[in-house]
C-alpha cells in the first residue's frame, strides 16, 4: 500500500467552478468581482434545474455543480466530498463543477457542530452519510424518470457515469435531459446506498480539483480579491491584549504619499491607503498612546503559575473505571506532569477581509472557516440585519483553526463602516502573530501504578483554557471541556483502573482558540510521552509494552505492528539516535507513528526519518491522506522543535518568522505513509500528523539520550545536559 | 509614472521608488498571484524572478529594478524551467492550501534554469527560504527531481 498510485482521472472539462450558476448565488471562484455583482439567493431557486438537495444541481445541459459544505484550506476536502457525492450520483466526474456553499446552517451545517464550521478533522466523518444519501437520492430520482419516459420498471434501469441505462433496450439518457422531469419526482426517504465494492471513485488516488489554479497564480484567495475603486488599510490593535486607544496624533502619518484615511476606533487604529504599502507605511508614522489597562504587567511566568496553580486541585470527573484510590494504593506508583506552550497559527495567508458597504447592504470576502457566524457577528458590527449582509468565501490560505473565529471580518466591517469605500484589510505578519487567539497552554498530571509490567491505575488530570465553552457554549457541560479531555477519555490501553479529570483555567488575558489537532494534542504528548517512562520503569521495549495491553483493540494493534515493521523497530542505531513511537487514539483513526532522531552534543536535534501506519477506515482519496499525514506530521514537529509563544508586559514576544520559526525542507526527513486497508466508516485525518508528530519525536529523544522531556518546545540545554530524570 | 518589464510585458504605474515591489505588483497592477507572507523576507511567498533570478519582492523596492526583467507566477510557465515545475508540481499533487506554493514554484524554477539536476543540497539551499505552513516539502523535493528528470 505505500506506494500510492497517481491520479488516473485527467479530464478535459472537469473544473472548479469556472462559471456560477444562473441563479447567482453560488460565486464564482475565479471571479469574485463576477460573484459580487449577483444577489444573493437562496439555493431553493435553482431556475428550472434538478436541485434534490442542498448539494447538487443539474441543468438541462447535464452541467453537474456539487455544492461544498465544508471549506477548502488545503486538506483536499474539495475533491473528497465531490467524490462522495459523485459515486453514489454515479455523476460523470470529468463534468463535476464544485461551488463554494453560502452560509445557511440549515443546508450545510456540520452535523457534529451544528453550524457551518470547518475542523476538528470532521468533514468526512460529519457528512459521509449526508452525502452519500444525497447523491443516492438524486440519482433514483433521475432513474425514476428515465423509466417513466421509457414506461418501464425503475428497478430494471441503472446509472453510470451521468447517464440512465436501460440495459435491456439499449436505451440511455443523460442527466441533462432528465433534469426537469427528476425535479418532478419525489426524493426518496431512506435511498439505497452503494455496497462499497461497486464503488469507481472512492479509494482512488485522485487528482485535486483546487490545485491547477494554485500552480500559476489564477487562485483567487479572500486576500486576493480586488473591487472597483478599492482600497487598502492594515491595522493595529493595542499591543497588551484587552488594552484600548489612548492619544492618537496623525500629523506624520497624514503626509505619507498615498495615504487616504486614518481610522480610529476604541481598541484599533487602521490606515487606508491606495496600497498596502501606504498603508503600512502611514500606520508606523501614527503615534499612537495606549491606555494598555488591566493586562499590562501579565508575563509568562504569571500564567504558568496561575496554571499550576489550579491544576493542583481537584478537577470535574469525565470518566472514572474501576477503584482509583485503591488501584494507586498498589503496586509501583510513577508520577509525572507535562505542559505545553502557547503556539500560534501563522497560516501563510495573513488573516484579511474585504468589505463593501451599500446604502444598508455590507457584502464581505474572505476566506473562513465559519461562514455563518461570520455572517451573523458581521451583521452585528455593520448594524444590519442578518439577510443584508452576504459573505463570499474564498480557498483558504491555511486554516489550522484561526479561521474558526471572526474577528479579523468584525474589525474589518467596523472599520469599513468608518470609509466611504470598498476596503481591503490585510494583517501584517506582526499584527496576525501578536493578536492570534492561541492554542493554549496546559498542564497534565498523571499518577499510575504498575503491577506485572502492566498499568493498574492510571490518574490523569488536564488543566488548560475551556475553548469549547466560549466558542460552542452547548458543548461545554458539568464544568467538562470535550475538546480538553478529547483523546484522554479514549486511551485505548487495558487499565483496570482509570480516572480523568478536567480542571478549567483561563490563563489571563492571552485569548484562546482552537489550533490543528486541538484537545489530542495536548493528551496524546502527555499519554504517550508517560506510556515510554513507564515501559522502561518495568524494562520493557515500548511497543511490546503497549501491546499488552491492547488485546481487544485490534485496529491499533495492526497500525503498531506495521509501524514496527516498516520502520526497523529494534534495528540497531548508530549512537545518540533514537525511534520513538506513538499511537493515538484520536479523531476516530487509528494511527501509529515512529520518529527516528539524532541528537548532537549540544542538544540540537535532527530528524531522520518518519514512518507511520495508518488505519481511517474507508480512505476516501488515499493520495490526500497521504499528503495530510506528512504535512500534518511537520506541523506537528515545527511546534515541537520551535513553537512557543511567550508573554511579556502583556504581550506576544514574537512577531514574525524570525523569531517564531517555522520548519525547512532542510529539516524534512523522508516520511513515509502507510495505509491499512480497512472497510470501516472513514475516519478524519486532517489533524492526525500534527498530533503524532510531537510524543514520538519526544519518545525518540527520550531513546537517544535518556533525557525525559516532560515540556515542549524541547529543551536543547536539557538534553544536552543529558539529565536523566 | 513608473514602468516596469513584467513577463515581457511594458507595465506602466504610480507609486513611490521605496513602494516594494510585491505591492506594486499586487495592489497597484493586479497581479495577485505573487503572495504577502512575511513582509521581511523571510517566508519566501512572495518569490519573484529578476533577470531569472529568485528574489523576494517584498523587500525589493521598485525603483531599484531598473530595466531588468520581472517574472511572477503568471509568467513563469512560459519558460521551459517553468512549465516543467508546474506540470511536476500537478503530477505529484504537491500543493495543499496553495498559498505558498507561487514562491515554491518560482524559487523551484529558478533553481532548474541554473542547475538542470540539482541534488538534495542543491534543493536544500535553493528552497529553504521558502516555508510552507502546509508542509509539502517532501513532495516539493520530489517533484523537482521529477522536473529535472524530464528532459
Amino acid at each position: 500500500m505505500t506506494v500510492i498510485e497517481r491520479a488516473s482521472v485527467a479530464p478535459s472539462r472537469r473544473s472548479l467552478l469556472t462559471g456560477s450558476l444562473a441563479g447567482g448565488f453560488l460565486l464564482a471562484f475565479h471571479l469574485p468581482v463576477r460573484g459580487a455583482d449577483g444577489p444573493a439567493r437562496t439555493p431553493d431557486a435553482p431556475d428550472g434545474k434538478f436541485a434534490p438537495n442542498a448539494f447538487i444541481r443539474i441543468d438541462n445541459a447535464g452541467e453537474t455543480t456539487l455544492v461544498m459544505p465544508q471549506v477548502e484550506m488545503g486538506q483536499g476536502i474539495y475533491t473528497a466530498v465531490a467524490m462522495i457525492l459523485a459515486e453514489e450520483l454515479d455523476a460523470d466526474f470529468a463534468q463535476v463543477t464544485l461551488a463554494h456553499a453560502p452560509p445557511n446552517d440549515k443546508l450545510y451545517g456540520n452535523p457534529l457542530f451544528g453550524l457551518q464550521a470547518t475542523g476538528g478533522s470532521t468533514s468526512v466523518r460529519a457528512f459521509w452519510q449526508p452525502l452519500r444519501k444525497a447523491g443516492a437520492g438524486a440519482r433514483a430520482q433521475l432513474i425514476q424518470a428515465a423509466a417513466e419516459q421509457w414506461q418501464v420498471d425503475a428497478a430494471s434501469c441503472t446509472a453510470s457515469r451521468g447517464q440512465v441505462i436501460h440495459a435491456a433496450s439499449g436505451r440511455t439518457l443523460g442527466y441533462g435531459a432528465l433534469a426537469e422531469a427528476a425535479s418532478k419526482q419525489t426524493p426518496p426517504q431512506e435511498p439505497k446506498l452503494k455496497d462499497s465494492k461497486n464503488f469507481f471513485l472512492i479509494g482512488k488516488p485522485l487528482r485535486r480539483f483546487d490545485t491547477p489554479d494554485k500552480t500559476n497564480g489564477k487562485a483567487t484567495y479572500g486576500i486576493d480579491v480586488m473591487l472597483p475603486g478599492m482600497k487598502f488599510a492594515t491595522l493595529a490593535q493595542c499591543p497588551v491584549f484587552g488594552g484600548k486607544v489612548g492619544k492618537v496624533d496623525d500629523s506624520a502619518a497624514k503626509k505619507i504619499q498615498g495615504v487616504r484615511q486614518i481610522v480610529v476606533l476604541d481598541d484599533l487604529v487602521a490606515v487606508v491607503g491606495d496600497h498596502m504599502w501606504a498603508a503600512k507605511k502611514g500606520l508606523e508614522a501614527l503615534v499612537v498612546t495606549w491606555d494598555e489597562g488591566a493586562n499590562a504587567a501579565v508575563s509568562s511566568k504569571d500564567i504558568w503559575e496561575n496554571l499550576r496553580a489550579a491544576s493542583a486541585k481537584d478537577g470535574a470527573v469525565a470518566k472514572s473505571t474501576g477503584d482509583i484510590a485503591k488501584g494507586l494504593a498498589s503496586g509501583e506508583k510513577v508520577e509525572a506532569d507535562f505542559e505545553l506552550p502557547f503556539l500560534a497559527h501563522a497560516t501563510m495567508e495573513p488573516l484579511n477581509c474585504v468589505v463593501r458597504f451599500g446604502p444598508d447592504s455590507c457584502e464581505i470576502w474572505t476566506g473562513t472557516q465559519i461562514m455563518t457566524r461570520v455572517q451573523s457577528e458581521a451583521a452585528k458590527a455593520a448594524g444590519l440585519p442578518v439577510d443584508k449582509v452576504t459573505v463570499t468565501n474564498h480557498v483558504l490560505g491555511g486554516g489550522f483553526g484561526r479561521k474558526l473565529e471572526p474577528d479579523m471580518v468584525v474589525a474589518a466591517v467596523r472599520i469599513a463602516k468608518q470609509v466611504d469605500m470598498p476596503i481591503k484589510v490585510v494583517w501584517t505578519r506582526e499584527e496576525d502573530m501578536q493578536h492570534d487567539v492561541y492554542r493554549p497552554v496546559y498542564r497534565d498530571t498523571i499518577s499510575a501504578s504498575l503491577s506485572g509490567g502492566k498499568i493498574a491505575a492510571w490518574k490523569y488530570r488536564v488543566t488548560g483554557s475551556a475553548i469549547l465553552a466560549r466558542w460552542l457554549p452547548p458543548a461545554f457541560q458539568k464544568g467538562i471541556d470535550a475538546d480538553g479531555v478529547d483523546a484522554a477519555v479514549d486511551i485505548p490501553y487495558e487499565i483496570p483502573n482509570l480516572h480523568i479529570e478536567y480542571v478549567r483555567a483561563e490563563p489571563p488575558a492571552v485569548p484562546t482558540g482552537f489550533w490543528r489537532g486541538v484537545g489530542p494534542n495536548n493528551n496524546v504528548f502527555a499519554i504517550e510521552s508517560f506510556m515510554d517512562e513507564l515501559a522502561r520503569k518495568v524494562g520493557k521495549d515500548p511497543i511490546a509494552f503497549r501491546r499488552d495491553m491492547l488485546t481487544k483493540q485490534p485496529r491499533f494493534l495492526a497500525a503498531l505492528d506495521l509501524v514496527a515493521e516498516k520502520s526497523g523497530w529494534g534495528k540497531p542505531l548508530p549512537a545518540r539516535v533514537g525511534r520513538g513511537v506513538c499511537l493515538q487514539p484520536a479523531f476516530a483513526s487509528f494511527i501509529a507513528t515512529v520518529v527516528e532522531a539524532e541528537v548532537d552534543s549540544a542538544g540540537e536535534v535532527k530528524l531522520r526519518r518518519i514512518v507511520t501506519a495508518v488505519d481511517t477506515g474507508i480512505a476516501v482519496n488515499p493520495n490526500t491522506i497521504e499528503a495530510q499525514l506528512q504535512g500534518g506530521l511537520i506541523f506537528g514537529l515545527t511546534a515541537a522543535l520551535y513553537g512557543d509563544i511567550t508573554i511579556d508586559k502583556g504581550r506576544v514576544q514574537q512577531s514574525n518568522f524570525n523569531d517564531y520559526r517555522m520548519l525547512r525542507i532542510d529539516e524534512v526527513p523522508p516520511i513515509e505513509v502507510h495505509l491499512i486497508k480497512s472497510g470501516e466508516a472513514p475516519g478524519g485525518i486532517g489533524e492526525t500528523g500534527t498530533t503524532a508528530g510531537p510524543p514520538a519525536l519526544r519518545n525518540a529523544i527520550y531513546a537517544a539520550t535518556g533525557v525525559a522531556l516532560r515540556r515542549l518546545p524541547i529543551d536543547r540545554t536539557l538534553i544536552a545536559s543529558g539529565k536523566k530524570s | 509614472m513608473a514602468t516596469l518589464k513584467i513577463n515581457g510585458e511594458q507595465k506602466t504605474f504610480d507609486a513611490a521608488d521605496d513602494t516594494p515591489l510585491l505591492w506594486v505588483l499586487r495592489d497597484v497592477l493586479g497581479m495577485t498571484g505573487t503572495k504577502f507572507g512575511c513582509g521581511i523576507a523571510q517566508c519566501g511567498a512572495c518569490t519573484v524572478h529578476l533577470d531569472g533570478k529568485a528574489v523576494r519582492s517584498c523587500v525589493l523596492p521598485v525603483g531599484a529594478v531598473k530595466d531588468r526583467a520581472i517574472t511572477t507566477i503568471e509568467g513563469v510557465g512560459d519558460s521551459t524551467a517553468g512549465a516543467k515545475v508546474q506540470k511536476a508540481w500537478l503530477d505529484l499533487e504537491v500543493i495543499q492550501c496553495g498559498y505558498c506554493q507561487s514562491g515554491q514554484i518560482m524559487s523551484a524554477a529558478a533553481l532548474l534554469a541554473a542547475t538542470p539536476k540539482p541534488d538534495d543540497a542543491d534543493i536544500d539551499a535553493a528552497m529553504a527560504g521558502n516555508i510552507c505552513r502546509c508542509g509539502t516539502y517532501v513532495r516539493i523535493r520530489a517533484a523537482i527531481k521529477r522536473a529535472a528528470s524530464e528532459g
